[in-house]
């Protein structure tokens, strides 16, 4: 007799030891520690944490440690993690105004207020292997004094005084459309599910913790013709912002911490507004730590979803709220595409035996036609 | 119950108790409205979407300390997935489980409906991949929830008329489409419409979970569930011609179980507790 073979506890548990196995490696090397990962991959720190919507980057690197390295396994540790955690209150909104400038740059000015500071960047390193970090031993602490601040591009931030923003500066000249709170209370997309059309701050939500890739791929074909919104990066900061909370036996506001975070406005098209003034329009990115990319690709994003304010035609993907909304979220995604491996026995059996029956079927008409 | 025997550090069922409100809300507003899909704030689970977050959250939400649990993946209770699900909620509940389907108060499910009638008393929960029956049809949910409202379904007839026209027959084998309570068109989750007559009139109340899509719809007990057909076309469900090689059933779902290189196969019940319990009858009779 025959017995179906499948999966039971026994093979579980030895597939997850085996994993444990793989995500170690060869024991000979010294393990990786958590504080490492968290002081040492902080841009891998900073991206789970942003999808993962959840600020804390010792958590993020243990679960970047726990997934081997994979991020958006680690990026749904921490979302499942997250949905453990009580909620204690709600904190007042960041002012991104007050930002301690760790990097800021504009590429629609030469100079501006508060000047270009470059910050710890990729931009501008020529993509070479560097192989002496291969090398074992100390790497020594890079020097300040090395890096010589030109006048309008500096390394280091200057000063520690509010740096305004770039945006707000041609809103001032009125060239560009305002952005204003409308004192409502924002959508949360955590716990209500999103509905089409969906409010701006649900849309927002909903694209800080979608995945960097997708929304990359999304942001570059507006840039290809496929809902062209004529960027430019209007500002792009990164630093830490105080968050703070008003407890309701208080009634003022009390500072409980701060976030390193990354922020990116667009100044995107000009178009002739309803009320009949030519301004600017713009598109919004922001993230935890530094995640420029993810911020830009944002940025693009929330602009090509504002197609139907302007009067735009919806033609691309990148302009359809319901299909980037529906689609962003790498768990969901992953979730879904993954599940194709647990078995489909009883489905894959249906089609089977309709299959046959419509085959067994069009035979025997065949073979009476014959007749 | 001892308490102790839930994970330490977490609620008892994972969720906390005012998630468990929220969805137990959307819980009670679907046995209202039969057949109707409420969207409720969904959480993020520790299994991946798709692989039953939303049954899940609907078995955390009403799964109490006296309950005995079955999870069934394909009918089986020994598939990796059920086996996995069933083992969390052991381990944060530390409620019985079972394999018996008429020992079980609730029963957790994917793809299947249990092949032993259910009774009054008894919850189903289903794990559901895409709610909405009419999305190969209408991509769009917004169009979709505008055709609930108006009991617009003409599309789908239209759709099974086209199989007809192009087949003979409908080409839907799982997930086929029932009317519930006279009212909504619904997708019984991807169960082979073998199972649909099951639904019917059941005494048993039907709960679906759909996790991704963050949606609950639900059944409740002796509610009229008609699967779509024409009058020259009645619906009808699969038949074998072979029966279970293990236990010799002629009236299950069978698997079919292929033997070697060449393709050769066998078949056998995809619901293994139905399946080892008429081998027990026949051990006894013997």
């Amino acid at each position: 007799m025959y017995v179906a073979v499948k999966g039971g506890e026994k093979a579980i548990s030895a597939a997850h030891e085996l994993l444990a196995k793989v995500r170690r490696g060869d024991t000979r090397e010294a393990e990786l520690s958590v504080k490492q990962v968290e002081q040492q991959l902080p841009l891998a720190v900073a991206r789970v944490m942003t999808e993962g919507a959840v600020y804390d980057p010792e958590l993020a690197a243990l679960a970047i440690k726990q997934s081997a390295g994979d991020l958006v396994e680690a990026i749904f540790l921490l979302r499942a993690y997250k949905t453990t955690l009580n909620r204690f209150g709600i904190c007042e909104p960041i002012n991104t105004e007050t930002m301690q400038i760790e990097r800021r740059i504009s590429a629609t000015y030469k100079d501006l207020p508060g000047g270009q500071v470059l910050g710890p960047t990729f931009d501008y390193t020529h993509r070479l292997l560097d192989f002496s970090l291969m090398a074992e031993g100390d790497v020594s602490e890079p020097s300040v004094a090395d890096i010589s601040p030109s006048a309008e591009m500096s390394a280091e931030p200057v000063s520690v005084e509010p740096v305004s923003k770039v945006l707000e500066i041609l809103e001032r000249e009125n060239l560009m459309v305002s952005e204003s709170d409308h004192q409502s209370e924002p959508t949360d997309i955590t716990r209500d599910p999103i509905t089409y059309p969906a409010e701006r701050s649900a849309r927002l939500q909903s694209l800080v913790q979608g995945d960097e890739g997708f929304l990359l791929a999304l942001g570059y074909s507006t840039q290809r013709g496929y809902g062209r919104n004529h960027p430019f990066a209007g500002e792009i900061r990164i630093g830490e912002v105080e968050v703070s909370i008003v407890p309701e036996e208080l009634g003022f506001e009390i500072t409980i911490g701060a976030v390193q975070m990354t922020e990116c406005e667009m100044v995107n098209g000009f178009t002739r507004h309803r009320d009949g003034e030519v301004k600017f329009t713009r598109g919004y990115g922001v993230g935890f730590g530094q995640c420029e990319r993810k911020a830009m690709a944002m940025a693009l994003v929330d602009r090509s979803l504002q197609a139907a304010d302007y009067d735009e035609e919806v033609v691309s993907p990148a302009q359809q709220e319901e299909f980037v909304l529906s689609h962003c979220d790498n768990v969901e995604a992953a979730g879904f595409v993954s599940h194709l491996k647990l078995p489909h026995y009883v489905d894959f059996q249906s089609e089977l035996e309709l299959l046959r029956r419509i085959r067994a079927a069009e035979q025997s008409d065949s073979a009476k036609d014959m007749n | 119950m001892n308490p102790q025997t839930i994970r330490e550090g977490y609620n008892f069922a994972y969720l906390d108790e005012q998630t468990k409100r929220m969805i137990r809300r959307a819980l009670l507003k679907a046995v209202a409205i039969p057949g109707y899909q409420v969207p409720f704030g969904g959480r993020e689970m520790p299994m991946p979407y798709g692989w039953g977050t939303g049954g899940m959250q609907v078995t955390a939400a009403v799964i109490g300390e006296n309950d005995c649990l079955k999870v069934i993946d394909q009918g089986a209770d020994d598939t990796t997935n059920a086996v996995s699900i069933r083992a969390f909620f052991r381990d944060l509940t530390g409620v019985r489980t079972t394999e018996k389907t008429e020992e079980a108060t609730l029963i957790q499910t994917r793809h299947r409906i249990p092949e032993k009638p259910l009774q009054a008393g008894q919850v189903l929960v289903y794990q559901v991949p895409i709610p909405e029956p009419l999305r190969f049809i209408e991509p769009s949910e917004v169009e979709t929830r505008k055709m609930h409202a108006l009991e617009d379904y003409g599309v789908m007839h239209i759709k099974l008329y086209e199989d007809i026209a192009q087949f003979g027959h409908i080409a839907t084998a799982y997930a086929y489409p029932v009317l519930v309570n006279g009212r909504y068109v619904m997708d019984p989750s991807p169960i082979p419409k073998f199972d649909n007559p099951k639904m019917d009139n059941s005494p048993a109340l039907q709960l679906f979970g759909a996790g991704r899509e963050k949606r609950i719809y639900a059944i409740p007990p002796y509610t009229d569930v008609k699967s779509l057909d024409f009058e020259d076309h009645p619906f009808e469900v699969q038949r074998w011609e072979q029966c279970c090689a293990i236990c010799g059933s002629d009236e299950s779902f069978l698997d079919e179980v292929i033997m070697d290189d060449q393709g050769a196969h066998e078949f056998i019940c995809s619901d293994t507790d139905y399946c080892r319990e008429r081998m027990a009858n026949l051990e006894v009779t013997a």
